[in-house]
């Protein structure tokens, strides 16, 4: 098979390092050669960050550019817009309907953009928009949100079953969280 | 069995199975998880020295003794290692010795953008480039042999995107391998008389190992197409092959210093058109030109940042990739300084005194960023407080009495206090400020010589900052709460006004350190906010201003998922708006 490529894409500190663990974990157990590439460091604190996830066959490069993700999954709104052009046609952003305001439009120096769902969509992108915050807060914490959209992702990976996706929850996530992360998972494909 | 491991995690499991026995480092990214992963194993002693050098020095140490050794840092560390590393390249080992260095193209998280590379031919030592986390572990493995068999320590050098990448590694069991320990005085002591000898050896070994280089299991070509043929090495190597496949031939390249003649001549002539495709500066390709051989390289090819498939397919004509953007313009998200960071309190206030600060390498780094901005100067490791010591000497009361330094714990242990010597030592009126957060922040909360914790979490030797600098002449040590606004803005008052040398501590810890216990979020009260966006002054990530139904202007919001109820906020309202302990 070809290549597959998914970026995780969000805020630093909204947890997407577990989210690109446990993806990982997941290929791999699944057959398939897996790269995964972090951004660790000062970036980490409040940046923008972004997690590449590359499976297939044989993987070379470790990073995925522009129009080449399958799948762009999405903690923030303005994240999604701002890694869309890393999609490739055909491909699908899930997101986090969340909105974060980043420091320039806190002290007044840029505007945080309006419609952003609607102009994605307007540029013929397939969106999947969710508000993952809320369901993961139902799940029992607003950091479960990363397992929310794994959750919803999970239905766009036709060839995993699902038990393999419940089996690299319980291998990733510490035990006295699991019942959490999987109500969260369970919410986030229902 | 097969595991999915970061780079850093398999240098680190490299080390081990090749029974490395001693790992002195200091942290910096994109180096640190080498050392941390390493620590996961009993039979490795690991530690975080002070510095690099110090680090260096010590696993130099431990490898004389005998015993597999391991120091680890970031590229801008080794230049501060680079004075013992230039000399144990005369020295050699005893036991091996690998010098694990991580570059930073695209500078993720640095102040530079140097090539390790250039350590490597100046000092004259083999430089092995892993290409993915496989490589990783078996060059660590190979770097001991390397190291052992020709008598000199060993770089592997990493990259951002090969430390911080994660790929299929199968380990292996670990072996022992020591050796013992002899007293050899002209090996060991560089006199120069001594020296003197052990330079012609430096030069036959380089010698041996360009020979090495023509055959070595490092390096290696992969023939395809013959129109194109490629020199690279590291992850430009991955991004050849993404874009090229077998269209083209490779020459991949491992071991990169010394390079080889023969085997470069050889692919060159077996294909049309040559390129060397490098991240940074163009070592290979002028190595390659040396040889008196056409290529193409930086005429297509930047210098400046970190490359990709794209970037490759660009220059050297593959196929680009290319998606749809919006039209809107799209906001930066810079990092900012936590929700109820402890630096932000004392840089605020800094800024409303109209203090130049001189700053140095950490988290509060961000000291500089909007809407604080109060930071004017940061070099490298240190140089706050050298850097205060000469500016001050420079302009005399002209800036004494408003100029600062600031610089993490961390960083004061790591190079502070020999600038601080200067201080104390030519008497320049100079306040300093010690921002102690008691952790290495920036890089992921390592512990360091003053928070009385070692590597592994365990009990430690504790540095008292402020009989270090009692003991340093120092009679004004002052420690402040950062959170607390006024204290902060007397005691910066004061200690600026006196004509003699000053310290302050201002001590709170990391607000992301699992101990530290925090207050409830708090609230805004609409009705009493005005909008005057006094609290926005301090760039906390956790407050906005936005629409509240039935208010007219926008209003100052918390969003309570951030907020640590830090207070600084609530001290700057002049309307009372804030609410202590908002509803969750």
């Amino acid at each position: 098979m070809s290549v597959k490529n998914v970026m995780i894409v969000g805020v630093g500190g909204q947890g997407s390092l577990l989210a690109s663990k446990l993806l990982g974990h997941l290929l791999l157990a699944s057959g398939y050669d897996v790269k995964v590439s972090e951004v660790h460091g000062m970036s980490q604190r409040g940046g923008s960050v972004v997690t590449y996830v590359r499976y297939g066959e044989k993987v070379y490069s470790p990073v995925i550019d522009e129009g080449e993700a399958d799948c762009i999954v999405s903690f923030e709104l303005l994240e999604a817009a701002r890694w869309m052009r890393f999609l490739k046609k055909d491909g699908v952003i899930i997101t986090n309907t969340q909105t974060i305001d980043p420091m320039p439009v806190i002290t007044g120096t840029a505007e945080y953009p309006e419609n952003l769902e609607e102009k994605m969509r307007a540029k013929g992108i397939n969106v999947d928009a969710m508000d993952a915050l809320s369901l993961a807060q139902e799940a029992g914490s607003a950091k479960a949100v990363n397992l929310v959209l794994l959750g919803r992702l999970s239905k766009y990976f036709e060839e995993i079953p699902a038990e393999r996706w419940q089996e690299a929850i319980e291998a990733c996530v510490p035990a006295r969280f699991l019942e959490l992360n999987k109500k969260a998972f369970a919410l986030g494909n229902g | 069995m097969k595991e999915l491991m970061l780079g850093n995690k398999a240098v680190a499991r490299g080390l081990y199975e090749a029974g490395c026995e001693f790992i002195s480092s200091y942290p910096g990214t994109p180096s640190t998880e080498i050392t941390e992963e390493a620590a996961k194993y009993d039979e490795i002693y690991c530690e975080w020295a002070p510095n690099e050098k110090v680090a260096m020095e010590a696993a130099f140490g431990a490898a004389l003794a005998g015993r597999r050794s391991f120091t680890g840092m970031k590229h801008v560390g080794l230049n501060v290692a680079a004075d013992p590393l230039y000399t144990m390249s005369y020295t050699g080992i005893n036991a091996g010795l690998v010098v694990g260095v991580a570059d930073d193209a695209g500078m993720h998280s640095s102040q530079n953008e140097q090539d390790s590379r250039h350590h490597a031919i100046a000092a004259k030592l083999p430089l092995l480039e892993p290409s993915d986390s496989a490589e990783a572990r078996e060059f660590a493995m190979a770097a001991y042999e390397l190291s052992e068999r020709f008598d000199t320590p060993v770089l592997l050098k990493m990259c951002t995107r090969v430390a911080h990448s994660q790929s299929v590694v199968e380990p292996k069991e670990r072996t022992l391998h020591r050796k013992d320990y002899e007293k050899d005085i002209a090996k060991y002591v560089m006199m120069p008389g001594n020296a003197i000898r052990r330079h012609p050896i430096v030069e036959e070994r380089t010698a041996r190992l360009a020979e090495f280089a023509e055959d070595c299991p490092f390096n290696r070509v992969e023939m395809g197409g013959t129109e194109k043929g490629i020199i690279t090495d590291s992850t430009s190597y991955q991004y050849v092959k993404e874009v090229f496949g077998d269209s083209v031939s490779v020459l991949k390249l491992g071991l990169v210093n010394p390079l080889p003649k023969k085997l470069i001549k050889d692919f060159a002539a077996k294909v049309d058109t040559l390129y060397v495709v490098e991240e940074l500066d163009p070592i290979i390709e002028n190595h390659v030109r040396s040889l008196g051989l056409e290529t193409h390289g930086k005429d297509l090819l930047p210098i400046c940042g970190e490359f990709s498939q794209n970037l490759v397919a660009k220059a050297l004509g593959g196929e680009v990739h290319e998606g749809e953007a919006l039209d809107d313009p799209i906001p930066p998200r810079p990092p900012v300084m936590c929700a109820g960071c402890p630096h932000r309190g004392l840089f605020y206030t800094l800024k409303k005194l109209g203090c130049t600060v001189l700053g140095d390498i950490g988290c509060y780094t961000l000291g500089a960023v909007a809407p604080l901005g109060a930071m004017e100067m940061t070099l490298c490791m240190g140089a706050s407080v050298s850097a205060i010591h000469g500016f001050n000497k420079a302009l005399g009361a002209e800036s004494e009495n408003r100029t600062v330094a600031v610089i993490g714990d961390s960083t004061f242990m790591h190079s502070g206090m020999t600038g601080l010597a200067d201080v104390a030592y030519n008497q320049s009126n100079s306040t300093i400020i010690i921002l102690d957060n008691s952790i290495t922040g920036m890089t992921g909360h390592q512990q360091n010589p003053t928070t009385g914790l070692n590597l592994r979490g365990d009990p430690a030797g504790k540095i008292d900052l402020e009989a270090l600098c009692r003991a340093f002449g120092f009679e004004n040590v002052s420690v402040v709460d950062p959170y607390d606004l006024e204290e902060c803005e007397t005691v910066i008052s004061r200690e600026l006004a006196k004509n003699e040398p000053s310290m302050i501590i201002s001590r709170r810890p990391c607000a992301l350190l699992k101990y530290v216990k925090h207050k409830p979020p708090v609230s805004v009260d609409p009705e009493k906010c005005r909008s005057c966006k006094s609290c926005m002054k301090i760039g906390c990530p956790a407050i906005s201003m936005k629409s509240v139904e039935g208010e007219e202007k926008k209003k100052a919001t918390i969003d309570a998922t951030l907020c640590v109820g830090c207070g600084v906020c609530e001290q700057l309202c002049p309307f009372d708006a804030f609410v202590e302990g908002g509803e969750e």
